[in-house]
């Protein structure tokens, strides 16, 4: 059966599959260890997520700057760029899409919501576009520029909500209706949970991502600098201008996935002592997702899922919602660890054609 | 206030603040030296931490007194040490991307501190405050030197004098022993230290190895000098802070040594700045980031050139040109 599944198509879907199970099997193991029932924990993430309707929506709330940041990670590795600077993207579409729907108060919604929203995008995307730009032009690596971004951009924002846009509880005032995304059926749909529109700007999202990838002669020549700028270089493609854009679109992703929770989940944007943690997920969901639009949301679905069922295994299961973060990290392990994954698989397919 | 004054206050809060930076940087150049990149200091220090917080507790309870801080020192080495074996594990044997393992190893390690801190405590989010820390201390003799002993020996711990002390070690070590130079040629050019007869495997194992060994004891500095009790919050942004100063310290001991200096100057100022005159008028934001900014601007050239070493990052497969 192994050999049938080796040469067929379905032979990609191979490693994060088996990531996926290995994962949940050794994050069972842990909780036996450490003296907690598995079965119970797992049964009662995903009961929750399945049947109780606040928590698919709350699920489907947090897949949505999931997914986004997923395709930013994505978008830039399909262009040989890791973009760990999601996080700090973020943040700064964050910010500018709360600040600028406070700033144009009394606009109306047709206008003041696409505003908000494209603002947040264009944030992010200058957020990436710097670290694009040491890259093609002083060829910094993109890893080290994007985390001291990131940095930059938690500091700066705190600073700026501080200072100009404070309000009692350590966040900015809440944004006009006329900016929001948050949908009273919606969220009475789901029984009062924080479900809003922008699954629709995560679903066109993937879509444009798709389109920009693999049916413009600009998307052919993105993936054939990731595949080898030397080689897409030699065949006249300009590899910085490449680079710079490609950046530039993820950290637009980025930046509309701070927006969704500024616009939709939050309505403001709080001063965070430290990172939110959506943009490194995104790296998760990307790499699970094997870099694909329709690979970031399968893969964006699972962790939401195990992120808010992990509140209900917490108070049910009485396991630490630690445990997820832990899944999700030996998830990442064992995607990166394909070689040895695929060895392991080619020795048994082997010993089974002997037989 | 004179600039005396000023110094006085500054420059032992510099110290203070610069020791855990010193020490995971210093692990940093070991790890990346070999070759492998390592954004999981993080992560590592975070354990450290953990492990400090948690067996000074525990050494307390013992009766060790005074001296369980500094055995915790000892034991969150050896935490960091098989920690970080996790990344050599699957960056140089399965040959994952260096740069992903390392964000997992960030991942596991938040997660499962927090999960065993759950575990042992009943539930609760943080351990207890340790009630031995390492102190700031005068040091004897030298704090009554006229003007300098204020300023370099007074209200300072130890911990900040070995941070420097190491410091020297370390380049020692890398830059005048043979095990030196064959860790920073597997960095450098693994294919041709395997055929001059270096274990290209096992001289990047030993490097990420004492990248744990050193984050663990940045993490556990910053424990039991600083923080005093851990929760998830204890570490966040100390380790890449760390390796940002060993960029900027372009990969070398004694600059990642002053770079984490410099930086630890920075965020103390941040801190210290509200009774320092003119000072004060400065946004704290600026100090607060001032570290990336200039890390970029080394990375850009406009500051003296930061070269990564040859083959960092890149793992090495045995026969493959």
């Amino acid at each position: 059966m192994i050999q049938r599944f080796m040469n067929g198509k379905l032979y990609p879907l191979f490693v994060p599959l088996i990531s996926v199970v290995l994962g949940l099997f050794f994050g069972a193991l842990i909780m036996l260890a450490g003296g907690y029932h598995p079965i119970l924990a797992y049964q009662s993430i995903f009961e929750s997520v399945f049947l109780q309707p606040y928590y698919t929506g709350e699920t489907i709330r947090t897949m949505i700057p999931l997914v986004l940041s997923g395709l930013a990670v994505a978008f830039a590795f399909r262009t040989g760029l890791f973009n760990i600077g999601v996080e700090g993207q973020l943040l700064a579409g964050w910010f500018v899409s709360v600040a600028a729907a406070i700033l144009c108060d009394g606009w109306p919604k047709i206008l003041l919501l696409p505003l908000s929203i494209l603002a947040g995008a264009a944030a992010g995307a200058v957020w990436g576009l710097i670290p694009g730009f040491l890259k093609a032009r002083f060829k910094v690596h993109e890893v080290i520029s994007t985390i001291m971004m990131n940095y930059i951009a938690l500091y700066t924002t705190n600073y700026l909500i501080k200072h100009y846009l404070y309000t009692e509880g350590e966040r900015t005032p809440t944004i006009p209706d006329a900016a929001s995304l948050a949908s009273a059926t919606l969220s009475h749909l789901t029984q009062g949970s924080r479900l809003h529109w922008g699954f629709i700007v995560a679903l066109l999202a993937g879509l444009l991502m798709w389109f920009i990838l693999w049916q413009t002669t600009r998307g052919y020549e993105l993936r054939a600098v990731g595949f080898s700028p030397d080689a897409a270089g030699y065949a006249g493609m300009n590899v910085g201008r490449n680079i710079l854009l490609s950046m530039t679109f993820s950290g637009m992703f980025a930046g509309l996935a701070g927006a969704m929770e500024g616009l939709g989940t939050y309505q403001y944007m709080m001063i965070n002592p430290a990172f939110v943690g959506i943009g490194f997920s995104g790296i998760a969901v990307a790499l699970l997702g094997m870099n694909t639009s329709l690979g970031v949301f399968l893969a964006g679905a699972l962790f939401a899922t195990l992120q808010t069922g992990g509140l209900t295994m917490q108070s049910e299961a009485g396991v630490p919602i630690e445990l997820i973060n832990i899944v999700i990290a030996l998830i990442i392990f064992l995607v990166g660890s394909s070689y040895i994954i695929q060895l392991v698989l080619n020795r048994l397919a082997k010993r089974g054609e002997k037989r | 206030m004179s600039l005396l004054d000023v110094l006085d206050i500054i420059i032992p809060a510099t110290l203070l603040t610069a020791a855990p930076l010193i020490f995971t940087a210093l692990g940093g150049v070991f790890s990346e030296r070999s070759g492998v990149v390592n954004i999981g200091l993080e992560g590592l220090m975070a354990v450290g931490a953990f492990t400090a917080a948690v067996s000074t507790y525990f050494l307390e309870n013992l009766g060790a007194g005074a001296a369980s801080p500094w055995l915790s020192l000892l034991i969150a080495a050896a935490a960091g040490g098989l920690f970080s074996l996790i990344h050599a594990v699957v960056s140089i044997s399965f040959r994952a991307d260096q740069t992903v393992s390392g964000v997992a190893l960030n991942l596991l390690a938040v997660g499962v501190t927090v999960f065993l801190v759950k575990l042992f405590f009943e539930g609760a989010g943080q351990t207890p405050f340790i009630k031995h820390r390492i102190d700031k201390v005068d040091i004897p003799g030298l704090h009554s030197i006229p003007v300098i002993g204020p300023m370099l020996f007074s209200q300072v711990a130890w911990t900040s004098y070995i941070a420097i002390a190491i410091g020297l070690m370390v380049w020692a070590i890398l830059y005048k022993t043979p095990f030196g130079l064959r860790l920073r040629s597997v960095g450098e050019h693994p294919a041709a230290a395997d055929t001059l007869g270096i274990n290209v495997y096992k001289m990047r194992y030993i490097g990420v190895f004492l990248s744990g060994v050193f984050g663990g004891i940045g993490g556990a500095v910053y424990l039991v000098t600083i923080a005093g009790n851990y929760n998830a919050m204890t570490i966040s942004g100390q380790g890449f802070l760390a390796l940002a100063a060993m960029v900027f310290g372009k990969w070398h001991p004694a600059g990642a040594m002053g770079a984490g200096l410099f930086f630890g100057f920075a965020q103390s100022l941040s801190i210290t700045s509200q009774q320092i005159p003119l000072l004060d008028q400065l946004p704290d934001v600026i100090l607060l980031i001032a570290p990336y900014v200039l890390t970029l601007l080394v990375l850009a050239g406009f500051v003296g050139r930061a070269e990564a070493p040859k083959a960092d990052g890149v793992p090495y497969i045995k026969g493959q040109r």
